[in-house]
């Protein structure tokens, strides 16, 4: 290895919606493995706060899953100009991978999940749910590839994308890709993007709510979608709050 | 209490309002009747601030104040309660949040103390009682698979719990089968037959009315009142049609 690794272009597929410009040689290269024993179940947060970021944040991790292993991964990406969290996880035969992200941002920022899961043995399953919400000039994205390999039956792969949009400017991406080499497995993917429902926010002013406190309620509920795999309230609460608060300071 | 005054409105561009004078004092149940197209449900978007429904001329004065002047969520703390003839589904926001917020909302805005969840729940099981609605459906979201009648009925909950001084009612009677429009209309007069409270109730047919017993009855036509009167009215227009009455006019 020569020790500096060439930096990335928006012409590789994983990278096209990138901020790669805000990208230095030493953010890359950092991938941490992580490695889920047979049987065992592994539960990873991943936050990316006003407290703790800065201007370019890059989260790369590597999972491997045994047999009848799991593994979930829930993350907050609210802070960075450009953050990125990637993940990409290898399943064992029976393993099972769980995926909840939120991207919330404002101004020109950049913020995304990319991950790649391969179902490398037959009966895995997996399961991502990501949403996105910007206003200002921000961009959220969700880049997931989903490969299952010619052995691999009975996969039961999915894969879910929402974005919301609360201003004109904002954007998000998703691009889906499925590489699917069995012939017996169930592959699920859906992307939508839209604004926030006007009838509702009319309903919900009707009834006395002012327009802040509305949008606050719909986006909690539709940021709440990727927590509703996390069975622990308590953190449940701490990433939303983490989403909404990013919100607040917009507001 | 509700003073309108030679409104105009026009939806996209329509003029769909053309001169609508109406009073309703405190004390008073005032049923709108008129056909398909006369601007029954413009009426009462227009009192509630639905944009999109755009003042052209004339007035409203709500207990003493300019009611076009306010943003809808103003409108429900001055004590304006507007009942949909389509409740709104809020897929992922529980009832008793929603309707927690909304109550707070207006109570901080009228300088009040807002109710603790305690409070709250103990209020919204009393009002779930008075309208047959099982608490359970409050622990949903927001009208979120709730067939017609149900979403009625949680409209009147929700009139119930916000407790306002005026409810304008725009068919709420609409896809009731008879035992749910006789719970609905017993919950009107138990929430809102108050010699300080008013209702404008918007309706299409007579049924209603024999429950909730209105003071006075208007026919809107073509954007404006063409002719009002006492509760005889209603049965003259169920046994004739607004044609023949509105000719008589």
């Amino acid at each position: 290895m020569s020790g500096t690794l060439d930096l990335p272009t928006r012409k590789d597929e994983a990278w096209r919606y990138a901020a790669v410009e805000k990208l230095r040689a030493d953010d890359l290269g950092k991938w941490r493995q992580l490695d889920v024993a047979a049987g065992e179940s592994v539960r990873e947060l991943v936050v990316i706060s006003d407290e703790d970021s800065g201007e370019t944040e890059l989260v790369q991790l590597r999972v491997n899953l045994g047999e009848n292993a799991r593994c979930e991964i829930f993350g907050v990406i609210a802070s960075g100009e450009y953050a990125r969290v990637e993940v990409e996880a290898t399943l064992g035969k029976g393993a099972h991978f769980e995926m909840g992200g939120i991207t919330v941002g404002g101004r020109d920022t950049v913020r995304e999940f990319v991950t790649h899961v391969i179902h490398a043995e037959p009966d895995g399953t997996s399961n991502q749910t990501v949403r996105s919400v910007h206003w200002g000039k921000g961009t959220g994205n969700f880049l997931g590839s989903i490969d299952v390999v010619r052995n691999a039956q009975k996969t039961d792969a999915a894969q879910d994308f929402k974005g919301l949009l609360l201003e004109k400017g904002a954007s998000v991406n998703a691009v889906p890709q499925l590489e699917i080499f069995a012939d017996d497995v169930k592959c699920a993917h859906g992307a939508t993007v839209g604004q926030l429902d006007e009838s509702a926010r009319f309903y919900m002013a009707a009834r006395g709510l002012s327009p802040d406190l509305s949008r606050r309620l719909l986006v909690q509920a539709f940021i709440g979608d990727a927590l509703v795999g996390l069975d622990d309230e308590k953190t449940q609460e701490r990433l939303m709050q983490i989403a909404l608060d990013k919100l607040d300071k917009h507001l | 209490m509700l003073k309108i005054d030679n409104l105009t409105a026009e939806v996209g561009g329509t003029q769909i309002l053309d001169g609508l004078s109406l009073e309703v004092p405190a004390g008073e149940v005032h049923a709108i009747m008129g056909p398909n197209g006369a601007g029954k449900s413009t009426l009462s978007y227009v009192l509630g601030g639905r944009p999109g429904y755009e003042v052209t001329g004339g007035s409203v004065t709500f207990r003493g104040q300019d009611l076009l002047d306010m943003e809808p969520h103003e409108r429900a703390a001055a004590g304006l309660f507007l009942g949909f003839q389509y409740p709104v589904e809020i897929p992922g926001v529980s009832n008793v949040q929603f309707l927690r917020e909304a109550l707070n909302s207006q109570l901080k805005s009228r300088g009040e103390e807002p109710l603790t969840g305690g409070e709250f729940l103990k209020l919204a099981k009393e009002k779930a009682a008075l309208l047959k609605l099982d608490m359970d459906m409050l622990k949903r979201h927001v009208n979120v698979g709730f067939s017609g009648g149900e979403k009625k009925r949680a409209e009147m909950v929700q009139m119930g719990i916000l407790d306002p001084a005026f409810a304008v009612l725009d068919e709420t009677d609409s896809g009731l089968d008879i035992d749910a429009l006789r719970v609905v209309g017993e919950g009107i007069n138990a929430i809102m037959r108050n010699p300080a409270k008013g209702v404008l109730l918007i309706t299409h047919y007579q049924r209603l009315l024999e429950v909730v017993k209105p003071d006075r009855v208007s026919i809107l036509s073509k954007g404006r009142i063409v002719r009002t009167g006492g509760p005889e009215l209603a049965q003259q227009l169920e046994s004739e049609g607004y044609d023949a009455v509105m000719e008589a006019a």
